[in-house]
């Protein structure tokens, strides 16, 4: 069975090859087949191989398949080849079956667009793409994946391409993650040309076997691979493409910029945790970086008017959930918590999405009251809100976000400040979820909506649904009496626990205090934003201040465009004519000015010329005589 | 044999397209394509023969007769792998070239296919020739048929065909002065006075003469590839050439620089090539950066094309001055994937002006709607200029600056910064002219047959050198080894840092064993007259060797 494992990648390549060939002459039944069928196939193949993985006696620690030689020029070699272990496992896994709900839903939410076959074309090399990064037995082919899906957040963000706007978001989405990417190819060259290789399993066992802690290659190369992940996962400073990124189509917002294609850095730094343990300033760094983006993702969420907006901030907020893991060291718990919100986020987007579709409206202050006449976008969102929220014991996001911020709370560096940023956070998210969802769905009515029927809206929503309560329940807390499945299950890729020393005592009431949080937060944004239409505070002078700048995103863009685009435009309008060229110009000029000299001399003048050859008979004389 | 024909072949086609004028201008076209077309099996069953046996020998095939045996000139033509990759992209690209322009008739076709076939000759030519003077001869050959297709450009034609000879020329004359030098001092030195390549390699030059020399070969190779002070004609010549004419000069021409470098400028001066390295790689990562800035500032869309090549041929200035093996198998990729690319962005571009007469950016935009079909094939082009990997491009790319970066991490990282300004312009250019509102309103015919087979041609190829590209990489193998076994003598690489790049330009480029200038370098009135009492390569050729010594110990 695992010999399949080629299919998971594959058929959903393969699906993309089928629509940019055949598509023309395919019916849009046909296209949705085809499109939603090839990552139905993978995720079938990825499931049944999970299952089979897991059944093997003795349990096998990894798989890997070459397909092809991609490359190999004397020690610089890679293949097509791809590696299977827990953590590639989940990831892949977790992605496919996502990836079919989405696709599935896509089939009704683009039920009227003409370019239908465009969009399940782009979908699914996406798919292929992200399977190939997670899969990836090397970094060349890492990198495959890894721009492969840059791509198709490029074409899918800029989708309806008429409107420039639309263009800027995709290209802005572009540069920026290509700028980290740039820094991280330069840190793979680092990694190649000290270690010799560019398999990623062979470069991590011989960076732990050649450089100690701390050692300035390891520092070097984690900090440039970090520079990678930032990009692709929107944290601090790179996490500007983001909230403009929505100006996709909803359900790519939800598959590439909610579920998958941001948490890719999250996987890179787990895929290299051994490169980041030598590392310990740079781990530090990411930490660091996750509870201050987790902050402002919070904050300029609890800003927004824009639903989707509201929600890409708010998963850079909760990727920065994710990097704080990383940073602390709790590898496991980082991708527990990518699970997580892959199926909460998804399912909010989801839920967005019918929202959107129904009114034809993504700005929540025109919204309001749909909880009657869009039942199960309401009840979905509920959940998703809720699992968000981290909403004690019944959700699936309360189990993640607790082992998040039990183990910020035993880092050796400031734990208790990363845990209080971490616990603050919670306290934003349960605020501007819960804000979201009194907006549109409580209150007055202000419009009524067309709803959305079919199964293919249904079916994603409510399996979601079911998957963000039920999901936790692959790692129940210790607290709980349960053995934590999944991080066992991980321990082969992702070793480490460093919640194991904390007693019971103190991990209940961590648990306690978060749970706490997140219904007072709940509680405070009924208080706040029940009451329509205006929230008071909001009104005063600071707070709209305070109100605008989040909602800005804190001036990053601002910011950005005096230091790099103003100048950058400017300086190359000014180099557009190339200033080197003046060079050779000149000399043109010199050759022209001196001819127009010289044949002024050949004026036919006989004074002239014999004038000309008396000075030329006394110089030639004076020269014989003084020289 | 097989060589002579190679070369025989399109002259014979140009001629034969010359007559073929009689039954119209396709007459022409069709004797052309059919002589190219017949070129390209041919060197592809070369190709398919020579993979076969894995020789480990020089050459895969050779033809030598004497030509003017009293100077020591022979009409010496030999392939190894490099070569015949290049050999087999020229006649593909002549392909592409005379199908990118198959309804737009020239005024006089017999004349333009007769030049551009007598271009395509003296390219495989220069590719094959491994006497130097052949290799001259050639090399100036092509120059001629090459600035008469100007006649055939845009409205600043004369301009920019004068522009592109004078800085060829001037690099060429360089080059010829170069090529003389090291011929005469082998022949003081070995008695016998010979230009053919392999006795010439490893000559014992004063390491100052052998700085000037070989930086006369680079110079006439960095203005053809372009490298970056010296590429301003680059943008005009692109530009108001014909776009066979651009094809065959971007595409194809640009190569034989690439190829000069790697096979004449390293391995003849391989100690001065050494030392010249950091500057090299500066400039290169200079042009890199350089022509992306001036590639996104174009309002032209052939311009900007025109533009990023300066780009993407500074990848490979700086592989072959990095010189291990990983840096020159990226080399070589990234030659015939730039070739492939520029080719298929200059049929785009023509493809694009015949239906909207127009190459200004700002005239253009939301063409997708209309055509999506040169959309797709554009977007894909637009990839593969921005270095995606899974395509050729990026594949050159990666293995240039991995190999570099073992020599100079500073500039691999600076040449890095480069992709993302690739990006820049790359999606600049897909956005103003496919995407946003269609305000001028065109409405285009989208691609026709033999534009859609072309573009799939070359989508089929740059996607095979992407993602299957190691026959490439073993076919060039062998030859890039020896390569590298003739500059062994000067193995022993310095790690060339900032400080070394800042005393090598301080010091003038070079002269590091700390002699005055004056005395080692001839000027040009001493080369005339008193050749042995001042140039005494043999008195000097002694103390070659300790001085290459002390320049490396400086250099570490």
């Amino acid at each position: 069975m695992l010999h399949l494992l080629w299919l998971v990648p594959a058929a959903p390549f393969a699906g993309f090859v089928l629509l940019v060939l055949a598509g023309h002459w395919l019916s849009r039944r046909l296209i949705a087949i085809v499109g939603v069928g090839s990552v139905g196939l993978s995720a079938l193949v990825a499931a049944a191989i999970a299952a089979v993985f897991l059944s093997l006696q003795p349990p096998a620690l990894a798989y890997s398949q070459t397909i092809w030689t991609w490359i190999s020029v004397g020690r610089l070699r890679a293949d097509i080849t791809l590696y299977l272990d827990a953590l590639s496992l989940v990831m892949a896994l977790v992605v496919a079956v996502v990836a079919f709900l989405i696709h599935l839903y896509s089939t009704r939410y683009m039920a009227e667009e003409s370019d239908f076959r465009r969009f399940f074309a782009y979908m699914n090399l996406f798919v292929g793409s992200m399977l190939t990064l997670l899969l990836a037995d090397n970094f060349l082919l890492l990198l495959l994946g890894w721009e492969g899906v840059g791509l198709c957040s490029y074409l899918l963000i800029g989708f309806w391409y008429t409107d420039p706007a639309n263009g800027r978001a995709a290209r802005k989405a572009f540069v920026v993650t290509r700028t980290g990417d740039a820094a991280m190819l330069v840190g793979i060259f680092v990694l190649f040309s000290s270690l010799g290789t560019l398999r990623i399993q062979d470069l991590m066992a011989r960076a732990l076997q050649q450089w100690g802690e701390g050692s300035l290659l390891a520092v070097v190369a984690a900090a440039l691979l970090l520079g990678g992940a930032l990009g692709k996962s929107a944290q601090i400073p790179l996490q500007v493409w983001l909230p403009d990124a929505m100006a996709g189509p909803t359900p790519v917002s939800a598959l590439i910029h909610a579920a998958t294609m941001v948490t890719a850095g999250v996987y890179l730094i787990a895929r290299t945790h051994v490169l980041f343990s030598l590392a310990p300033d740079v781990q530090l760094a990411v930490a660091i970086i996750g509870a201050s983006t987790l902050l402002l993702g919070g904050l300029s969420a609890l800003a927004q008017s824009d639903i989707k907006r509201m929600l890409a901030y708010s998963t850079i907020s909760q990727i920065g959930y994710m990097f704080l893991a990383l940073g602390v060291g709790a590898w496991s718990a980082a991708i527990f918590h990518f699970v997580t919100h892959a199926f909460f986020k998804s399912l909010l987007f989801l839920a967005a999405g019918v929202v959107i579709l129904s009114l034809h409206q993504q700005n929540m202050m025109y919204m309001g009251g749909l909880r009657r006449s869009l039942p199960l976008a309401f009840w979905t969102f509920l959940v998703g809100a809720a699992s968000m929220s981290a909403l004690p014991l019944v959700t699936a996001g309360f189990y993640s976000k607790d082992l998040v911020l039990l183990s910020a709370w035993v880092a050796p560096v400031g734990g208790f400040w990363l845990w209080l940023a971490g616990t603050v956070g919670a306290l934003l998210t349960s605020l501007y979820i819960f804000r979201a969802l009194i907006l549109v769905f409580f209150g007055l009515e202000l419009q009524q909506p067309t709803p959305i029927r079919g199964p293919a809206a249904t079916i994603p929503l409510l399996a979601l649904a079911v998957l963000s309560i039920v999901g936790g329940s692959v790692d129940l807390p210790r607290t709980l009496g349960n053995p934590p499945a999944l991080t066992g299950f991980l321990q082969s890729s992702l070793p480490g626990e460093p919640w194991l020393g904390v007693g019971p005592q103190t991990e209940v009431v961590l648990q306690v205090v978060s749970s706490l949080v997140a219904l007072l937060g709940i509680g405070l944004a009924f208080l706040v934003y029940a009451r329509r239409p205006e929230p008071s505070w909001e009104a005063r002078a600071l707070a709209a201040g305070a109100v605008c700048f989040w909602h800005s995103g804190w001036g990053f863009d601002w910011l950005y465009d005096r230091l790099f685009v103003r100048p950058f435009v400017a300086f190359t309008s000014w180099l557009s004519r190339d200033p080197v060229d003046w060079l050779y110009n000149s000399l043109a000029l010199l050759g022209q000015a001196s001819y127009g000299l010289l044949s002024a001399t050949e004026s036919g003048r006989v004074r002239w010329y014999s004038a000309g050859i008396a000075l030329g008979a006394a110089i030639a004389i004076a020269i014989g005589v003084f020289v | 044999m097989m060589l002579v024909l190679l070369i025989a072949i399109p002259v014979v086609g140009g001629l034969g397209a010359w007559a073929a004028a009689r039954w119209g201008p396709d007459g022409s076209r069709w004797v052309s394509l059919a002589a190219i077309a017949a070129n390209l099996l041919l060197s592809l069953a070369l190709w398919a023969e020579l993979l076969q046996e894995s020789s480990s020998g020089q050459w895969l095939a050779e033809f030598s007769i004497p030509w003017v045996p009293q100077f020591g000139i022979g009409f010496h033509l030999a392939l190894d792998g490099l070569s015949l990759l290049l050999v087999v992209l020229t006649q593909l690209l002549g392909c592409v070239a005379i199908v990118a322009d198959w309804h737009e008739a020239p005024e006089r076709p017999a004349f333009f296919h007769l030049n551009l076939l007598l271009t395509l000759a003296g390219v495989t030519g220069a590719l094959l020739a491994i006497d130097l003077f052949l290799f001259y001869f050639f090399w100036e050959l092509m120059l001629v048929p090459a600035f008469l297709l100007f006649l055939w450009g845009g409205p600043r034609r004369l301009q920019a065909g004068v522009k592109f000879i004078l800085f060829t020329q001037a690099g060429g004359l360089l080059m010829l002065l170069a090529l003389l030098g090291l011929y005469l001092i082998h022949g003081q030195a070995a008695g016998t006075y010979t230009f053919e390549y392999t006795a010439l390699l490893g000559t014992n030059v004063n390491p100052t003469l052998a700085l000037w020399l070989m930086l006369g070969l680079f110079a006439g190779f960095a203005v053809k590839l372009p490298a970056f002070p010296v590429h301003s004609w680059l943008p005009d010549a692109y530009t108001e050439s014909p776009t066979a004419g651009a094809i065959v000069l971007a595409g194809i021409m640009t190569k034989t620089a690439g190829y000069g470098l790697l096979r004449f400028v390293v391995p003849l001066f391989p100690a001065a090539a050494l030392s010249f390295a950091p500057v090299a790689m500066g400039l290169a990562v200079i042009g890199i950066l350089y022509g992306a800035w001036l590639a996104f500032g174009q309002t032209d869309i052939r311009r900007l094309v025109a533009c990023s090549s300066i780009s993407h041929m500074g990848f490979v200035l700086l592989g072959v001055f990095a010189w291990n093996e990983v840096a020159l198998t990226g080399v070589v990729v990234q030659m015939l994937a730039h070739g492939l690319v520029i080719a298929a962005l200059f049929a785009l571009v023509a493809f694009l002006e015949r239906r909207t007469g127009t190459r200004e950016i700002a005239r253009l935009g939301g063409l997708w709607s209309t055509a999506p079909g040169l959309g797709a094939v554009a977007l894909f082009f637009a990839l593969a200029l921005l270095g995606l990997p899974g395509l050729a491009s990026f594949l050159g790319e990666f293995l240039i600056l991995a190999g570099a970066f073992s020599k100079s991490p500073l500039l691999a990282a600076l040449a890095a910064s480069g992709l993302v300004f690739s990006v820049i312009y790359a999606l600049w250019l897909v956005q103003r002219t496919f995407q946003g509102p269609n305000r001028a309103g065109w409405r285009l015919a989208d691609l026709a047959g033999h534009e859609a087979a072309l573009a799939a041609a070359l989508v089929v190829f740059t996607l095979w050198l992407g993602l299957f590209p190691q026959p490439v990489i073993d076919t060039a193998r062998q030859a890039l080894r020896n390569l590298q076994g003739y500059a062994a003598g000067a193995a022993i690489a310095p790690q060339p840092t900032a400080g070394t790049l800042a005393r090598f330009i301080a010091t003038g480029f070079g002269d590091q064993s700390g002699r005055p200038r004056s005395e080692a370098s001839p000027g040009p009135s001493q080369i005339g007259g008193h050749a042995t009492g001042c140039w005494q390569p043999n008195l000097r050729s002694s103390r070659a060797p300790a001085l290459a010594r002390r320049r490396q110990g400086e250099l570490l």
